[in-house]
């Protein structure tokens, strides 16, 4: 033992003799990884470059979303696009970091035993979902997926959407206060091929107005379901970046 | 007497709490749940009640609990804990890989999906049975190495009776389908702020347990405790920051969002396998495998240098969870960066512990207990250079999505925590209730063997499914054109995930041997077996040899 390290094993000798240092120093170890690696994610501009066309999921999309959550589909299926030619190709351009910007919680995943979804709107219809949610078997004979004919049987049961989204604008998604007002009629018009949908498209663009299950009587955990899968990835035009000249004068470049 | 009217009237008062909550609940599930709470309340205030000595009391003649002797009690409930939940998280577990064989398991019924039934796998073994584990072990060792019985006895009974609670109401939520949708932190806000009641009370217990040792020293064990309790705490605040709709209502929405939320939500999962699965199971190999092996810690100098190294270093990690993701590349790639790094700290812990061997190596041929030990601190070795290897964003954009992955924890859950849980089970039953030794040595044999096939079988087939989904996902043909569709690599998967099951399967059948094993030593039988320890020896043969004049 040099003379160095035999000193500083003599002043370890305080630490492992008085529980508060040991405890003090144990602490401060495991702050600062932290403290680095996650603090500068809040004011670094680029960590989330801004995009056209992101915009809070309207009120049947984000229940449709809260059922996704519910039901565990983020063990499975992942919503982040790596920037690799064959997943670019497989599933459309890479994710960006805006796209997930208004996710309480973000579902980006860690585990493909299914494709991801990150682009899964619009590409597939409405009754191609319906059939692979009730029996994905009879679509993808490959498919391991579970079952969830359930969610056609089941009353959409969302709760008060108005708290719902009182609830995320609190935690910072930028619903107005109009939004929070009709919140609970925005859900029942988007799944109503007969409403009059003119004001709830003009506040949430390009939301898609339909009977999404297949079945215009009733309004089933199924059309909240498929309203977000269909969402998902349709927002942004990606290519429309912005222009590096706007890009140069973001903070921590 | 006093004392026992106004711990009534606190189990009065959370019932009826719990009865109005389940009155206004906004949701079924939540209703359900506090349901759960009213009737822990029910069963708290009944024992409260029948287990008071009125006779005792009446007279003023309480006795104080014997303080020359360690306070047991938790520790005991404890160890049949962990053996229970091991086995329900090995059922679970084989049941989801079955699922995912033969999807028709799914049943078609909202509680019985993969999706429901996969968290509550993952928190039945990492927080029931490795919880247990880690709350158990700790009370233990903290006792034994500062030679002082337990602080706060009440404290640590409501820590043991508190987390259970928490456990119920977590398993119960996922097949209810309340989850937050975070990976290993999927309870919703109220069982989390329930969770950290306990935490805060486990962490009294156990700084109050260290501030009245009779030892200058705090052992090396208890550093790592201590930081796991501490890290603990900070991770699951910070990541579980939520805004209930409604205070009367399952659902809560997460602060955190995109790309902020993933880093949290990784800083605390990546931790969550640093602190609660590395620097907790690290202090029970610091107690169990000396005190087994009867040998000293191979390094004093060691143990200093590699805990600290593996504190500081283990938060750092997370981001390699999101490589190639939309999280900034320099968050990415510092997260590699200490990924790497903190191979060394890890086999610091592995060295430490099977260096202290030296001198008893002959201990892994005549003891099951130092075999297990043994084999926990490989697997540890093998899965902490597999996990550097899969932080480095190359070997991750394979590996990233697949089953590598689940290969990978698994070896780490099987071989490290679930080893050295095991060998800490078989070390503290029969101490915890006087036998002398456990009812069987051979079945432990069996219960090692049994394991250890069941891991090779887990983490080679998982290997082969991940390197296979990978390199098919990122197969082009000659035409330029992608070769596989998404469905062919889940068909080709569909043999290693029957090898998986089979796996898990010789898993769970060593569980059970353990258990059949625990119960006869509680019930204080001893198997008449050959001892393991002895070389076979026949007199019969015994002997010269003797010329025989031919016929």
């Amino acid at each position: 033992m040099t003379e160095t390290t035999s000193k500083t094993i003599e002043r370890h000798k305080k630490l492992e003799r008085n529980v508060a240092l040991l405890g003090v120093f144990a602490f401060l170890a495991v702050t600062v990884g932290g403290i680095v690696e996650i603090a500068p994610l809040f004011w670094i501009d680029n960590t989330i470059e801004k995009v056209k066309g992101v915009r809070p999921y309207s009120p049947l999309e984000q229940a449709g979303r809260d059922i996704y959550v519910r039901e565990g589909c983020y063990v499975c299926h992942s919503q982040m696009i790596r920037p690799f030619r064959d997943e670019v190709e497989r599933y459309g351009h890479y994710s960006l970091a805006a796209e997930s910007m208004y996710d309480h919680p973000f579902q980006w995943g860690s585990k493909r035993t299914g494709p991801d979804l990150a682009r899964v709107g619009n590409r597939y219809s409405d009754e191609w979902h319906v059939q692979h949610l009730k029996d994905p078997r009879a679509v993808v004979p490959e498919s391991v997926m579970p079952m969830y004919a359930f969610l056609a049987d089941k009353e959409l049961n969302a709760g008060d959407m108005k708290a719902s989204l009182t609830a995320l604008y609190r935690v910072g998604v930028p619903y107005t206060k109009e939004d929070i007002d009709k919140a609970n009629d925005d859900l029942k018009a988007q799944a109503d091929p007969n409403a009059d949908a003119a004001d709830l498209q003009k506040r949430y663009p390009k939301a898609q107005v339909r009977d999404f299950d297949g079945n215009p009587a009733r309004l089933t955990e199924m059309d909240a379901l498929i309203a977000y899968l269909q969402v998902l990835g349709t927002m942004v035009d990606v290519n429309s970046a912005a222009a590096q000249e706007d890009l140069a004068t973001e903070k921590g470049r | 007497m006093d004392k026992m009217i106004a711990r009534a009237a606190w189990w009065l008062a959370a019932l009826l709490i719990a009865v109005l909550a389940v009155a206004g609940a906004a949701d079924t599930g939540f209703a359900i749940h506090m349901g759960i709470v009213a009737l822990a309340a029910v069963i708290g205030l009944w024992v409260s009640l029948t287990r008071t000595d009125y006779k005792a009391v009446a007279s003023g003649a309480i006795t104080a609990p014997d303080q020359s002797r360690y306070d047991d009690d938790p520790i005991r409930w404890g160890v049949i804990a962990v053996v229970f939940w091991g086995l329900a998280g090995f059922l679970a577990g084989l049941y989801i890989a079955l699922e995912l064989a033969f999807p028709a398991l799914n049943l078609g019924l909202e509680w019985t999906t993969f999706g429901r039934l996969r968290p509550l796998h993952t928190s039945a073994v990492i927080f029931a049975f490795g919880g247990n584990a880690l709350i158990a072990s700790s009370f233990y060792i903290v006792q034994r190495t500062c030679r002082a019985r337990l602080a706060f006895p009440g404290v640590a009974r409501f820590v043991f009776w508190g987390y259970q609670l928490f456990i119920v109401l977590a398993a119960t939520g996922y097949l209810l389908g309340i989850s937050q949708g975070k990976e290993y932190a999927e309870p919703e806000w109220y069982v989390d702020l329930w969770l950290t009641v306990v935490w805060v009370a486990y962490l009294l217990v156990f700084v109050g347990t260290l501030v009245k040792r009779k030892e200058p020293h705090i052992y090396v064990a208890n550093w790592f405790f201590l930081s796991f309790i501490l890290t603990v705490a900070m991770l699951h605040l910070v990541n579980n920051i939520n805004l209930p709709v409604s205070l009367l209502g399952a659902k809560s929405y997460p602060l955190w969002a995109g790309v902020q939320g993933a880093l949290v939500q990784w800083w605390y999962g990546h931790n969550a396998v640093g602190f609660f699965l590395t620097a907790g199971f690290l202090a029970m190999m610091y107690y169990f495998v000396p005190k087994q092996a009867g040998r000293p810690i191979y390094s004093y100098r060691l143990s200093i240098i590699h805990f600290w190294a593996l504190i500081f270093l283990y938060i750092w990690a997370g981001p390699h969870h999101l490589h190639y993701t939309a999280l900034p590349d320099w968050a990415q790639t510092l997260g590699m960066v200490f990924s790497v790094m903190l191979w060394m700290p890890s086999w610091g812990g592995m060295i430490n512990g099977l260096m202290t061997l030296n001198g008893a190596w002959d201990k892994i041929r005549t003891d099951p207990i130092i075999r297990m030990m043994v084999m926990s601190l490989a697997f540890y070795g093998m899965s902490t250079f597999e996990g550097p290897m899969m932080s480095i964003k190359s070997v991750n954009s394979l590996s990233h999505y697949t089953d590598w992955t689940i290969g990978h924890v698994h070896s780490g859950a099987l071989g490290w925590n679930g080893m050295i849980t095991f060998s800490a089970v078989y070390f503290l039953t029969p101490r915890l209730w006087n036998t002398g030794r456990m009812y069987s040595a051979r079945m432990i044999n069996w219960h090692f063997w049994l394991a250890t096939a069941g891991i090779v079988f887990y983490t080679a087939s998982m290997w082969v499914a991940g390197i296979t989904q990978g390199l098919m996902w990122r197969e082009y043909g000659a035409d330029g054109y992608l070769v596989n569709s998404f469905a062919e690599t889940v068909a080709a998967l569909h043999p290693m995930y029957l090898l998986r099951a089979f796996g898990g399967l010789l898993y769970l059948s060593g569980g059970f041997v353990m258990a059949y094993n625990v119960w006869q030593t509680i019930a204080g039988r001893q198997r008449v077996e050959e001892p393991m320890d002895v070389a076979p020896y026949d007199a019969e043969t015994d002997r010269p040899l003797v010329a025989v004049p031919a016929e």
